[in-house]
């Protein structure tokens, strides 16, 4: 991992996760990034069950943040969040959780969360406790580059990876605007909708991701709606990483940690050798 | 004043407002604020919008001066601006009637609604019955319970109405909801919001939609009075029907231009939904502004007996007079609006709203402030109809054991 290095121009740091996800596809699959929220079902257990995501082949954490009106998350995610909410979820449980996570496994872990949050707390102050937490930067899914100032400053500044979002109906313009302001990867939302498992990928999300290609992307990640082995080879045949959420957080809460464990050894087996067992790649 | 304070078109008033959504909306966001500008410009949708004000909801709303509910308010001479009046009973029909002619423009087929008292809800529903569009009301399931005539009157207007069964069960969760719908099925749905709040264009859409009200007020008072009202005041909830009735004065510094805000329990207790009084800026539903928050940037639940009020944000436009101290707001408890309500019932023969019941409340204080000299315009923004049944409970006006069947 020495040798390869995501640089971003404005920074001059290095993104962990950017270079973990080139050092992926390097080796012929993508990265498996996956999603669990802070206190869910308790603190401990989810720290425990992030731990065990790096440990079953997960290759980047992204790590929520409970959030009272969490306007993209489906009904899964909504109720994981409200329980953590209403088990007394605080901020600082987040920065807990990245350090006692990072502490254990190395992998990077970007935090997910609604704006609010971070305004009320500061977004330098935010920056700096995440930065010491060890945290690798922001997924910021109600924040879009037009309004995010203060956030680039905080970035820019802490070296701090952040993520925004790109949707099948964003003009080409804002494709642009996506992919130079975000560092680390591109979220590209496969479908016009919220988080939750979905039987099909729509193929917007490759028509999506061919479109950040064409105005520079290089680290575009697909998420929303997908939950198999299958889905996540199909979009590492594209994409540069594939990002699982809901399907995780129902593991977790229909079977805990030992169950979250085996569906994300499923899924990491499908980010990693895309070819067909008899046959070369056919694009 | 040099600068006119009517000219604010967004994203931002001063330092609120702004468009705080996933990017998958914001497609949806600039198509109605390129449509909704060439609209405004377009002589055919002003005429048309006027048409259906004129013989749809009967513009202009009369104003009815109050002397008897007046001797309560320390003698100052009270005039409401009957919003209470319009076709389905609120000021809720002017903004709807607007966006679903905008709706009609830009070709979608379906519209989307949020509602807290129902008001918008079936000012929505009943829209989209006119211009033959599909329609799905979101509603938090307390407030389907405790406005539930309202609930049916939406059904007969043939939408659907979801019941909201996430976070406290209100309007503010009935509006996630509507914007994950949003999300969803954006290419053939249209987000008819209901108040000046959300994000960009919503607050200064709805705002020219309801402004309607203090043009015809202003003018109507100047011809009953010969002057300016001293004060206009209003109740405010996500804040269009003062929005609507202080627009025409912004830039008249000497009417003093009072929003009341819903004290719940009391504004000093933890159960009211007093925005601008106790709450602190931040993000809520897509906008910077005022909203009730815990310390880590979480939204507090609000609590009024108005399902109308009960929201813990406001609008950005709100935010910024409050800042510039072109407006002021005030809390109003349950027990006052109620008291007012019945007030008004008694002494004039108008059953308001429990919403615009905050204004009468707060009318009543400001009244005796300033005197028997002072002339005060205020808007009543909805009927009380609805609110019969928490009327009935709280009043204990209910014969025991009767049911209607
Ligand atoms: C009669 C009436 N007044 C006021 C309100 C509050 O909304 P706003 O503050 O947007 O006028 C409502 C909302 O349902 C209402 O029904």
């Amino acid at each position: 991992m020495s040798t390869e290095t995501g640089t971003h121009p404005t920074s001059g740091m290095t993104s962990t996760v950017e270079a973990t996800i080139i050092r992926r596809r390097s080796e012929g699959g993508g990265a498996l990034i996956g999603y669990l929220p802070v206190g869910f079902p308790t603190l401990t257990e989810s720290i425990d069950a992030a731990v065990a995501l790096a440990h079953s082949g997960v290759d980047i954490i992204e790590l929520g943040l409970p959030y009272t009106d969490p306007v993209m998350d489906g009904p899964v995610i909504q109720a994981a969040t409200q329980q953590a909410l209403a088990n007394g979820f605080r901020l600082r449980h987040g920065f807990e959780a990245v350090a006692a996570i990072t502490a254990q496994v190395n992998v990077p872990v970007l935090v997910m969360t609604y704006w609010n949050p971070i305004l009320q707390y500061g977004a330098d102050r935010f920056a700096d406790d995440l930065v010491a937490a060890g945290g690798a930067g922001l997924i910021t899914p109600d924040l879009i580059p037009d309004d995010a100032a203060a956030w680039m400053g905080a970035s820019t500044r802490t070296g701090l990876d952040r993520v925004f979002l790109a949707a099948p109906s964003s003009s080409d313009d804002r494709l642009r605007q996506a992919v130079d302001a975000s560092r680390g990867f591109v979220y590209a939302v496969s479908t016009m909708g919220i988080t939750g498992a979905r039987g099909d990928v729509d193929s917007a999300a490759r028509v999506l991701v061919d479109r950040l290609r064409s105005v520079g992307s290089t680290s575009a990640c697909v998420g929303l709606g997908i939950s198999t082995p299958e889905q996540v080879r199909e979009i590492l045949a594209y994409a540069d990483g594939a990002i699982v959420g809901s399907a995780l957080v129902k593991a977790l809460a229909d079977g805990g940690v030992p169950t979250l464990a085996a569906l994300a050894r499923d899924l990491a087996a499908g980010a990693r050798d895309l070819r067909p067992a008899s046959s070369a790649p056919t694009r | 004043m040099s600068t006119s304070l009517r000219t604010e078109a967004g994203p931002y008033f001063g330092d609120f407002g702004g468009r705080f959504v996933p990017e998958s909306l914001v497609a949806a966001l600039d198509e109605l604020t390129d449509e909704y500008a060439i609209a405004r410009q377009d002589p055919a949708f002003a005429a048309e919008l006027m048409e259906l004000h004129r013989s749809y909801t009967g513009r202009p709303s009369i104003i009815t001066e109050v002397p008897r509910f007046a001797a309560h308010a320390g003698g100052a001479r009270i005039i409401l601006k009957r919003e209470d009046l319009n076709h389905t009973g609120s000021h809720k029909i002017n903004n709807v009637l607007g966006q679903a002619l905008l709706t009609k423009r830009i070709g979608k087929s379906r519209v989307i609604a949020e509602t807290g008292a129902g008001q918008h809800g079936v000012a929505a529903a009943t829209a989209a019955a006119l211009f033959g569009l599909d329609c799905v009301v979101y509603m938090g399931e307390v407030d389907t319970e405790r406005q539930a005539l309202n609930v049916a009157r939406m059904r007969l207007l043939g939408a659907e109405v979801v019941p909201v069964k996430t976070g406290s069960r209100t309007l503010k969760d009935a509006i996630n909801d509507a914007m994950r719908d949003w999300v969803t099925n954006v290419g053939t749905t249209n987000y008819m919001f209901g108040t000046v709040a959300g994000p960009h264009p919503f607050p200064a859409m709805v705002r020219d939609f309801q402004k309607i009200i203090g043009e015809e007020a202003r003018q109507q008072v100047l011809d009953l009075t010969g002057r300016l009202p001293d004060a206009v005041t209003a109740c405010v909830g996500g804040g269009s029907n003062a929005m609507g009735i202080f627009h025409a004065f912004l830039d008249d510094p000497e009417v003093a231009l009072v929003g009341y805000e819903a004290g719940g329990d009391g504004a000093e207790t933890l159960r009211h939904a007093a925005t601008i009084t106790k709450g602190r800026p931040g993000i809520l539903h897509g906008a910077r502004s005022f909203l009730l928050q815990d310390e880590d940037g979480q939204t507090v639940e609000s609590h009024s007996i108005s399902a109308g009020l009960d929201y813990p944000g406001v609008g950005p436009e709100h935010a910024w007079l409050a800042s510039i101290g072109r407006a002021t707001y005030l809390p109003v408890t349950d027990d006052e609006a109620m008291s007012a309500l019945r007030l008004l019932s008694r002494t004039e023969g108008i059953i308001p709203a429990i919403e615009s019941a905050h204004a009468l409340a707060g009318t009543l204080d400001l009244g005796k402030q300033l005197g028997p000299d002072a002339t005060i315009l205020v808007n009543l923004s909805g009927r009380g109809d609805k609110d019969m049944e928490t009327a009935g409970r709280y009043f204990d006006l209910l014969d025991k054991g009767a049911a209607q069947v």
